[in-house]
């Protein structure tokens, strides 16, 4: 008989969105396990969120400390072997210190930090957390962050672009992406990212903050449940 | 020129030391002087206004904790409680806004940990000079990222606060701070709970260094000068992220039952934590400063005793748990040394390098402090002031361009530009953020959820402080009652400029008699609070603005009401509206002049509104609500329409001109809409509660309808409401 799909949630010190995460896990019927930034294995979790917050206070680079968390090893492992990694906010620029997203998160255009929602267009059906949501499809969710500028080199980004690597983009409520609603100056709006085998997804949005009716938006309830039926499917 | 003695320099009046050393028994040391200048300052033992606060209500069916602790406690319901204080870092915040607001945001949130609660909510009422000014714009832009900066770091959600600009906060910006925890009662860490003889103090979290040294106890105690940018070292530097490993840590500690006690670092440091915990216990302390953590191997006794480093806790745990709590502290990371111990007797002993630096009794530093009755006068040209009442000057202004100066006044127009640097998200539980009437966070687990209003009325306070302070509690309980919660209790946070002169202490005494009158009516009892005196420069003060800090409760948070309109629907105006524009939004803008008497308030009829609001929301009854205050029902007509992107056509009721109908800051008004067919419910709801219900209008459109008086499109509104504070920021 199938379970409900294990996700994974790691707590770094300085994790704030780890129980969010957890919580949006269990509204959406998935089980929700706390994962430990010390902890050397997985738990047998089938796939695996890195949440949004300040690891380590993020007083070098943001995410720059917690990639040599010794939960990474094991993360690393899981995501060569094709297991489902998520890296939110925070999460996200650990994945791209980490080497397995490209690109890197700087400072916000503003220069301030941003608390807002946003609509994001879903850009490739080929990643967890767009699996079985059309591209092109917009979803309303927030950002709150302070670097969440992507950029890239001119060969990465043009490789990132070629290659169909741009997982959502920053834009209007009909899904036109122009520089209005680029709410952080990314380059070409760029809002999430996935790696070439497409088992691995960062953004700087937050789906754990946009499932509840009752407190606003659920634009993060198609990308959750896409993530529940991606871990589903290696159970 | 000689130096001044030493007990002056450290703040204590001769009378003070002559009151030192008959405590003692013999001359205190330098050591003891300087315990004595920090736990006897203003800041710490409330030596100007005790005296006045004893007359405050702070006595109610759901308050578990009153005035004194580190916060207070109310009960709602289901075995949990809420736990919330205000205080004040305006004074550091003017050398050093940005770490001076940071540390304000750490310094209320271990409060409300060291009660054994977890914190859920921040709200940040916030003042400042006009934005025209360079300097005003510096703090101003400082305070907002320095909120941000604290509280985006440590995963507390900043829902709500008010940010008000007048000409006295120019040199004297009012940075408040409330925070709001949630805990079962049973895990509560009150002074009830048992402390033992023999059990160890354990310093948990960062290392002492100078760091704040005499911070805010002394910073907030004197006003601030010319040259004071040279106390800028005064400042406390905040650590964001360690911060939340003792929150972490510290809750960890509580729900495991490992502690005794646990008490925050904040003003007067390590001698106001051990001295407190001591004279709670009844108890002595010895302290050996040896074991304290430094961040500079030459640290002298008296700096280490007087340190305010940030992000340090002190829990008092019995030896046969100190393994347990040691073990936790270092899976976060936290050094934690065992520090002293309390002893039989009321003795404080300090030693280090195997000598006693200190000994004086724990209870004369914590709890008895001298106590001043100040003489007060009300100030001179008060009375005239009142008679200059605008609201019979000849209004020569165009209504609709008066609406849109109104609409974009810095006090009225959209705060997005500050609360959008604020995370209002995390811990997934705002169903209301920045706003709204009244921040709404739901309690996990529960339907229930809290409402939580920040108020105060610097203008009507300059006019009239006692009317001031009542208008303050009864629109905070309004906003709150207006989302549909009931009103509950109250904290605050007094700002006044220096109680040595007659006026200041005039000021602050009727302005706690307002608001003890208030909150007597309204059955919200006053749970405790700070004082921040000495708000001034160059003898000119801010004026009285006592913050009032309101708590609600939704019993479910799915019957809360927002304030946006919908397409066809009624609009009503709760409540009357008199020819009262003294002290509005509409004198100072469009007839330049802060004068005049504050709107009468009765508040036998506030109180009904507010039954009325909560009866309504709980039938279901609303569309929208939203309280109808400064800027009068223009402007709240406008705020609930442009939310929304949906328009209205009202007839203006009454024959009053169009001013008063649109302008006046009348008390215990709301603008509320309803469904057609539910039209009647609200009519004869509001009648039941003797509440006058007038019909409006209807919402719907893209324009907003005064009448024949004037109209503007809601598209211009907003551009006019949103563009207002980032264009003086020249953004």
């Amino acid at each position: 008989m199938s379970r409900p799909p294990r996700i994974g949630v790691v707590t770094f010190p300085g994790s704030l969105d780890d129980r969010d995460a957890l919580r949006a896990v269990r509204f959406m019927g998935g089980e929700g396990v706390p994962l430990w930034h010390a902890d050397r294995d997985l738990h047998g979790v089938d796939a695996v969120i890195l949440p949004g917050g300040f690891s380590y206070g993020d007083y070098l680079r943001c995410g720059a400390i917690a990639r040599f968390a010794p939960i990474m090893d094991p993360v690393v492992r899981f995501a060569a072997q094709g297991g489902p990694v998520v890296g939110i906010c925070n999460g996200f620029q650990i994945l791209c210190e980490a080497g397995l997203l490209p690109g890197a998160l700087i400072r916000n255009r503003s220069l301030r930090f941003i608390c807002r929602f946003v609509d994001v267009r879903v850009e490739t059906s080929l990643t967890p957390l767009t699996d079985g949501i059309v591209a092109g499809e917009v979803l309303r969710v927030p950002v709150k962050h302070g670097e969440g500028q992507f950029i890239a080199g001119p060969d990465d980004l043009a490789r990132v672009e070629e290659r169909g690597l741009v997982a959502f983009r920053y834009c209007a409520p009909d899904g036109t992406v122009d520089d209005a609603h680029n709410v952080n100056g990314s380059a070409n709006a760029i809002a999430g990212v996935r790696n070439e085998a497409g088992n691995v997804v960062g953004l700087m949005p937050h789906p754990e903050h946009a499932v509840d009716p009752d407190l606003g938006p659920t634009g993060g309830q198609p990308m959750l449940s896409s993530l529940l039926s991606s871990a589903l499917a290696r159970v | 020129m000689s130096d001044p003695p030493l007990h002056r320099a450290l703040g204590l009046t001769d009378d003070e030391l002559e009151r030192i050393r008959e405590t003692i028994g013999r001359d205190p040391n330098p050591n003891e002087l300087a315990m004595y200048g920090v736990m006897w300052s203003e800041h710490c033992s409330y030596k100007s206004s005790k005296v006045h606060l004893r007359a405050l209500p702070t006595r109610g069916r759901h308050v578990l904790v009153g005035p004194g602790q580190d916060a207070g406690v109310v009960d709602v319901g289901d075995g949990l409680a809420v736990v919330f204080k205000m205080e004040s870092h305006s004074h550091p915040s003017a050398l050093e806004p940005y770490q001076g607001a940071a540390t304000g945001v750490g310094g209320i949130v271990r409060d409300i940990v060291a009660m054994g609660a977890r914190p859920i909510a921040s709200l940040d009422p916030l003042m400042f000079g006009p934005l025209t000014q360079e300097r005003n714009r510096w703090l101003f832009e400082g305070v907002v990222a320095g909120i941000g900066g604290y509280g985006n770091c440590i995963g507390v959600p900043t829902v709500g606060g008010e940010v008000k600009f007048a000409e006295p906060h120019s040199l004297n910006p009012t940075v408040n701070v409330m925070c709001v925890g949630v805990a079962p009662v049973d895990r509560l860490v009150t002074s009830d709970r048992e402390v033992h003889e023999g059990s160890l103090l354990v310093l948990f979290g960062a290392a002492t260094g100078r760091d704040g040294i005499g911070g805010v106890s002394v910073l907030a105690s004197r006003t601030l000068e010319e040259g004071s940018d040279e106390q800028r070292p005064s400042v406390q530097i905040g650590d964001p992220f360690a911060e939340k490993l003792l929150i972490e840590a510290s809750l960890e500690l509580v729900e495991r039952g490992l502690l005794e006690g646990l008490q925050d670092l904040g003003g007067a440091g390590i001698t106001c934590a051990v001295s407190e915990s001591a004279s709670r216990a009844g108890l002595g302390v010895e302290l050996d400063l040896d074991a304290v953590p430094l961040r500079a191997p030459d640290l002298e006794a008296f700096e280490i005793l007087t340190s305010e480093s940030q992000e340090r806790m002190l829990a008092i745990v019995h030896p046969s748990r100190l393994d347990e709590v040691l073990e936790v502290c270092s899976r976060w990371g936290l050094s934690s040394p065992v520090v002293g111990r309390l002893v039989a007797g009321g003795g404080l002993r300090v030693t280090m390098g195997g000598t006693t630096v200190a000994e004086v009794p724990a209870r004369s530093l914590a709890d008895e402090g001298p106590e001043y009755v100040r003489p007060m006068a009300e100030p001179a040209g008060a009375a005239e002031l009142r008679e200059d009442d605008p609201t019979f000057a000849t209004i020569t202004a165009e209504p609709r361009e008066a609406f849109l100066a109104v609409l974009s006044s810095p006090n009225v127009a959209s705060k997005r530009w500050v609360y959008e640097q604020y995370d209002q998200l995390v811990q997934g539980g705002t169903v209301l953020g920045p706003g709204a009437d009244a921040a709404v966070v739901r309690i996990e687990g529960t339907l229930k959820a809290i409402a939580l209003a920040t108020d105060g009325k610097g203008r009507f306070g300059r006019l009239d402080p006692y009317l001031g302070a009542a208008h303050a509690v009864a629109e905070a309980a309004r906003n709150v009652a207006t989302v549909g919660a009931r009103p509950l209790a109250i904290t605050n946070c007094l700002n006044f400029g220096n109680p040595e002169r007659p006026e200041v202490m005039w000021q602050f005494a009727e302005s706690v008699r307002g608001i003890s009158d208030a909150c007597r009516a309204l059955d919200t009892p006053v749970t405790g609070g700070n004082v921040s005196f000495y708000n001034e420069s160059g003898g000119s003060a801010i004026w009285p603005t006592p913050v009032i800090g309101m708590l609600g409760l939704l019993e479910d948070h799915r019957f809360v009401v927002r304030p946006a309109f919908r397409p066809g629907d009624l609009v009503y105006l709760l409540g009357e509206t008199f020819p009262e524009l003294g002290g509005s939004e509409f004198a100072e803008v469009v007839v330049g002049t802060i004068s005049g008497r504050p709107p009468a308030l009765d508040l036998d009829r506030e109180g009904a509104l507010h039954g009325l609001l909560v009866a309504a929301a709980r039938a279901d009854l609303l569309t929208s609500a939203h309280d109808c205050s400064e800027g009068g029902l223009a402007i709240a007509l406008a705020e609930s329409a442009m939310v929304a992107g949906t328009g209205f056509a009202v007839t203006v009721p009454g024959d009053l001109p169009w001013y008063a109908s649109l302008f006046s800051e009348s008390a215990s008004r709301a603008v509320v809409s309803v469904a057609p067919e539910r039209a009647t419910g609200l009519e004869d709801l509001a009648a039941a509660h003797g509440v006058a219900c007038a019909p409006l209008g209807e919402t719907g459109g893209p324009r907003m309808v005064f009448d024949t008086v004037f109209e503007v499109t809601v598209e211009e509104a907003a551009r006019a409401y949103e563009d207002a504070i980032p264009a003086l920021l020249g953004r």
